[in-house]
């Protein structure tokens, strides 16, 4: 099997609060995350698909398709965006690394034809990421995840 | 699919390898410069990665709030600025290798109360390693 990795990177904005929390809880859970206006970071995405060389193509997955399935499916929907207000599917969810990063493999997973989707990295900062990695070795990935929606 | 987060930490401190049951050759043909006996110093990276599920309420697998007051106490605190051979307890008995000094900080580590420890990799310079993610083997 062979691993095959695309780097994309976008930039958003978020906050992080939770409704259901007093205003000094958010503080003290979320310190200065928790800023109404908003931050924002310069994310760096590291998709990774594994699967065995078309023989006629010598390719796991052409790295250019893989290229337009992150453009289209996470660039378009993420860059310069404020990550709490204009992306339904993050909503009622706090936008943290995490989150972000389950969702980003939950749009994925369905998009690779060849091969699997392996790995999904998202940076933050240079001292914060997220990893999402496929279950079971050979299942077929739709694994539930660890109790997540 | 299984969710982890990974959060980075950096120290600077001094170190000497050196065997005090080999001889003066062997130590100087086994560890070469970095057996020099003032000792030489590095940059350290440290990557700590936590698995378990993610708070709905908090969308966090552990709050950083926690884990950087963690780390700086149990890691940062006592390697920062320290000639490791001396000053850390463990490196008396055993050479302070990145093998032996990822080991260290995983057992510092592990007990951390919001989240399981999954693994500590360590970069002692840009161009070396080490990763320990416990004795047993992890699925």
């Amino acid at each position: 099997m062979i691993r095959i990795t695309r780097k994309v990177e976008f930039s958003a904005a978020h906050f992080y609060h939770n409704p259901n929390f007093s205003a000094e809880e958010n503080r003290r859970i979320f310190g200065k995350c928790n800023n109404p206006h908003g931050h924002g970071h310069n994310y760096t995405l590291e998709v990774t698909v594994a699967g065995e060389p078309d023989p006629e193509t010598g390719m796991v997955l052409d790295l250019k398709e893989l290229k337009d399935i992150l453009q289209r499916e996470i660039v378009e929907r993420m860059d310069h965006r404020h990550l709490n207000y204009e992306v339904p599917e993050l909503a009622g969810k706090i936008p943290t690394c995490e989150n972000i990063a389950a969702l980003i493999w939950q749009l994925l997973e369905p998009k690779i034809k060849q091969g699997k989707l392996d790995k999904v990295r998202l940076y933050e900062s240079e001292d914060l990421f997220a990893e999402c990695t496929a279950d079971g070795a050979s299942s077929n990935g739709r694994g539930g995840a660890g109790g997540r929606a | 699919m299984k969710i982890s987060v990974s959060r980075r930490y950096r120290f600077a401190a001094s170190h000497r390898l050196h065997n005090p049951k080999l001889s003066a050759e062997e130590n100087q043909r086994l560890y070469g410069k970095c057996n020099n006996p003032y000792g030489h110093g590095h940059n350290y990276t440290v990557e700590v990665t936590l698995t378990g599920p993610v708070d709905p309420a908090t969308g966090m697998i552990a709050n950083l709030g926690e884990l950087d007051p963690f780390v700086e106490r149990e890691v940062i605190e006592a390697f920062d600025h320290k000639y490791l051979n001396e000053e850390v307890p463990e490196f008396q008995k055993s050479v302070p290798t990145t093998e032996n000094l990822t080991r260290e900080i995983f057992r510092r580590l592990r007990d951390f109360p919001a989240a399981r420890l999954e693994r500590v990799r360590i970069e002692e310079t840009s161009k070396n390693s080490f990763e320990f993610a416990g004795e047993e083997t992890r699925a």
